[in-house]
């Protein structure tokens, strides 16, 4: 695997640190005019999602971490594993985690896609699409004449989702939501 | 033909070939260069130009040149040149050849250095004054700095003085074991103890004594420690060597870095000759030494003080800038 030299750390870089692969944040550059140069360098854990800061003599070097993020569709779980498939063309399968997919699990539709991050081959976390769009399966009647502004309810989703929606909402309705704040966006059609 | 390969500039947005300075900063920094030639103009300092391009690159340990491949031209056959990362040495040679105080508006290079406060390519402002010290010049760095930035004048600290204010530690006098456990918050023991006493005294400096003087008002550390002298002269202070070597910290950005200035041509040799021992012990490339620096050293350099200042700080503290992209036209990665 190939290394990068401080000078070529830049956020989204992706390398090993004490055994675990990183993303790197930030990279600042500081040097006294006559003296050592360091690199003062921010990165996330992937493995645990904390944030890291080091510093390192300039020149020092950190072996790449093999870390791609790839688009997949789901297939299904037995249970122990989240199963996916890339569209790539391959059709090549890879079997997902309780942790690796434990951000997107509520949002786990089958055949739709989603990033799945590869480290060494394996799935290492899986990522939802920004927005995606599901059945309510479960919410209080609607209330007519209530379309415009007023309060609000929970509404359960098809994936075990629960968000908050307009008071309008009926089962049946297929929603837009935004998976990054678990906020309601809009209806997308009325079955 | 010589075929040229490299990575070339790519675009890689549709903004890329703009400046990354405002109009208003480029006006600024045309403001500032006029300011310092009038301010030199009426101390009547003589502006000189020397070479960027040159045989010989520096030997110090910190400070990379940028080679460069040139052809062999009539009474010179090298082919390996240097883009300088100071106009020290050829200023020297015209001091010694005895054209009095002089002043230049340099571009610089040094390689390998980008960041918020650097670029490979930058420019200095380098003075050198005739039978003066350096707390003299240090006066006039004051003049010339608080005069454009309408800022206080700066206090002095010497460089122990700051160590023990705002990293709590005597530099002089603290073991090797003590120094690398201080590092401790920063790198790990291996990299203190790789880093050697000079390398761990420049971690404390730019991760603790620099963010503490932000909130201060500009201060000059001087007396650095005898190793860290480069080319200033040494001498006895309360009983410890220390270099009269001076810098400037303006709301913790290095403005600075003067010396009184190093005379002697046998010590000089040896400091260079130390200076690429450590090099090759570092695996970097040992560099030439600059002989005609040498010889004219041996030929009498007369007593003075020199300093060099960064004008792309100095700009960037005028306009409150944070980054010195903003003050630069094209910064190396748009160059």
């Amino acid at each position: 695997m190939a290394s990068y030299s401080t000078n070529e750390f830049r956020s989204g870089l992706k390398v090993l640190l004490e055994g675990d692969p990183c993303i790197i944040l930030e990279n600042e550059f500081v040097k006294p005019g006559k003296g050592q140069a360091f690199n003062r360098v921010k990165l996330r854990n992937l493995m645990n999602n904390r944030v890291w800061e080091r510093t390192f003599k300039s020149g020092e070097s950190l072996e790449a971490a093999d870390v791609v993020d790839q688009d997949m569709e789901y297939l299904y779980t037995d249970g122990e594993f989240w199963h996916f498939m890339a569209t790539d063309g391959s059709f090549e399968q890879h079997a997902a985690d309780a942790k690796a997919v434990s951000d997107a699990l509520k949002w786990l539709k089958e055949q739709d896609v989603y990033t799945v991050t590869l480290y060494n081959g394996a799935p290492l976390t899986v990522t939802p699409p920004n927005f995606v769009e599901l059945e309510v399966v479960e919410t209080d009647p609607g209330m007519k004449g209530d379309t415009a502004q007023g309060g609000s309810k929970p509404a359960t989703l098809s994936t075990g989702a629960v968000v908050s929606v307009p008071l309008f909402i009926t089962i049946g309705e297929v929603l837009k939501v935004d998976t990054r704040t678990g906020e309601y966006v809009n209806r997308v059609k009325s079955s | 033909m010589t075929s040229v390969t490299g990575a070339g500039n790519p675009a890689t947005t549709d903004t890329d070939w703009q400046p990354t300075a405002s109009l208003g900063a480029l006006r600024e920094r045309a403001r500032q260069l006029a300011y310092v030639r009038d301010f030199f103009a009426r101390r009547g300092v003589l502006e000189v130009e020397t070479p960027v391009l040159s045989h010989c690159g520096v030997t110090d340990v910190n400070i990379d040149s940028v080679a460069a491949t040139v052809l062999p031209v009539p009474g010179h056959d090298g082919r390996a040149g240097w883009l300088q990362p100071s106009p020290e040495y050829h200023m020297k040679r015209l001091l010694a050849a005895g054209s009095g105080s002089i002043y230049q508006v340099y571009r610089a290079f040094r390689d390998g250095e980008r960041g918020r406060r650097h670029n490979p390519e930058f420019s200095l402002l380098e003075w050198y004054r005739t039978g003066i010290t350096d707390t003299e010049l240090m006066a006039e760095v004051a003049d010339l700095v608080c005069g454009w930035l309408d800022c206080p004048r700066p206090g002095v600290l010497s460089y122990g003085e700051a160590m023990h204010k705002y990293v709590g530690i005597d530099p002089f006098t603290i073991s090797d074991t003590a120094l690398i456990e201080r590092c401790g918050p920063w790198v790990d023991a291996a990299l203190a103890a790789e880093l050697g006493r000079d390398g761990c005294l420049d971690l404390l400096l730019s991760h603790e004594l620099e963010p503490a003087l932000r909130e201060q008002p500009p201060v000059f550390i001087c007396h650095y420690p005898a190793s860290q002298a480069a080319l200033a002269k040494i001498s006895v202070v309360n009983g410890v060597e220390v270099a009269h070597r001076f810098e400037l910290y303006v709301a913790g950005i290095e403005l600075c870095n003067g010396y009184w200035e190093l005379t002697d041509a046998g010590e000089q040799r040896q400091r260079f000759t130390l200076d690429n021992q450590q090099r090759s012990r570092l695996g970097k490339p040992v560099m030439p030494v600059d002989e005609l620096l040498v010889q004219a050293l041996e030929a009498g350099l007369p007593e003075c003080s020199g300093v060099a200042l960064g004008l792309d700080r100095l700009l960037m503290l005028k306009l409150g800038a944070d980054s010195i992209a903003d003050v630069l036209a094209f910064p190396f990665e748009r160059a």
